[in-house]
């Protein structure tokens, strides 16, 4: 199966969830997505393996850019149909507080459509939502009909 | 008395040892392959739990950003006069081109300035060093980073 095929299938079972199983990395971070209030959300359940810094205890700075990467590419994908996976340009990441060891949800928001490009918007938080650990803005190349 | 013969190699020493224990970068299997005076190079050995595309095997960005993350944090230790805790504050990372699948990736980094609470940091990843770069990044971080404040930024958690 495809990933196409899976993304497809998730659409079709609106279960987002289904967008992750395929992806190795998702795994090794212990990604999970589900829809909230409509808006499809990305946790990443701590684990040890995620410290970046043994002495606070924080999260590792990349590993919150991955979540934040990789929430962004699933709200591309469950807001537009794509005939390509969506390929990351660039990702700019502002780590605004340090993340303890607890869980870690994201949320991006499209704020560009094109045909070949999409600009995502994401922000990642852990407590709650008004608190932002970590925010990102990232261009993807995509492809859509016209 | 003996005088230290080399405070620098000692220093970088210091650092490698903290950064190699840093947890995240074990799981990820990271190997510092250099830690040298405002430079750090690290290899991230191609493994298949960090495939982002299981149709092509191509590993996922983010293990990139986590490579390219620790080995800038490393060269702003290697610049540091004494170990002091960092934050990252930004990372901006531009995907050139796919890392090929089964091979290992290298990121090096240079921190080329620091100020009294800022260090600025470039870097690349690559494959091999003849080679065309996979993606190149620049960040900041913030030096002197204490616990205390974090708390408090985390709302006292």
């Amino acid at each position: 199966m495809t990933m196409l095929a899976h993304i497809d299938a998730a659409r079709a079972d609106g279960d987002p969830q289904r967008l992750l199983a395929a992806i190795p990395y998702a795994q090794f971070l212990g990604l999970s997505a589900a829809l909230v209030d409509g808006q499809l959300i990305t946790t990443m359940r701590y684990a040890p393996h995620l410290v970046g810094n043994p002495a606070l205890p924080a999260i590792h700075g990349g590993t919150l850019g991955a979540l934040l990467e990789s929430a962004a590419v699933f709200s591309l994908l469950w807001a537009a149909e794509t005939a390509l996976l969506p390929k990351t340009i660039t990702i700019t990441v502002d780590y605004l507080r340090s993340a303890g060891p607890h869980d870690t949800s994201a949320c991006g928001i499209v704020t560009r459509l094109g045909r070949r490009v999409a600009a995502v918007r994401v922000e990642a938080w852990q407590a709650t939502r008004a608190q932002p650990v970590a925010t990102a803005n990232a261009h993807f190349l995509i492809k859509r009909e016209a | 008395m003996t005088t230290d013969p080399d405070p620098i190699e000692r220093r970088l020493a210091l650092a490698r040892r903290f950064t190699e224990q840093v947890p995240h970068n074990q799981a990820l299997g990271l190997v510092v392959e250099a830690l040298r005076d405002r430079t750090a190079r690290f290899r991230l050995p191609y493994h298949p739990k960090l495939i982002g595309n299981p149709a092509t095997g191509v590993l996922h960005g983010g293990a990139i950003t986590s490579l390219l993350d620790g080995c800038a944090g490393a060269a702003v230790f290697a610049t540091l006069t004494e170990l002091q805790p960092i934050a990252t504050l930004d990372l901006r990372i531009d995907y050139l081109r796919p890392a090929e699948p089964g091979r290992d990736v290298v990121a090096e980094a240079t921190c080329h300035h620091t100020s009294k609470h800022v260090a600025f940091v470039r870097a690349l990843a690559f494959h091999a060093d003849d080679e065309a770069p996979i993606a190149t990044a620049v960040g900041t971080f913030m030096i002197g980073t204490k616990l205390g404040t974090n708390r408090a930024a985390r709302g006292g958690a």
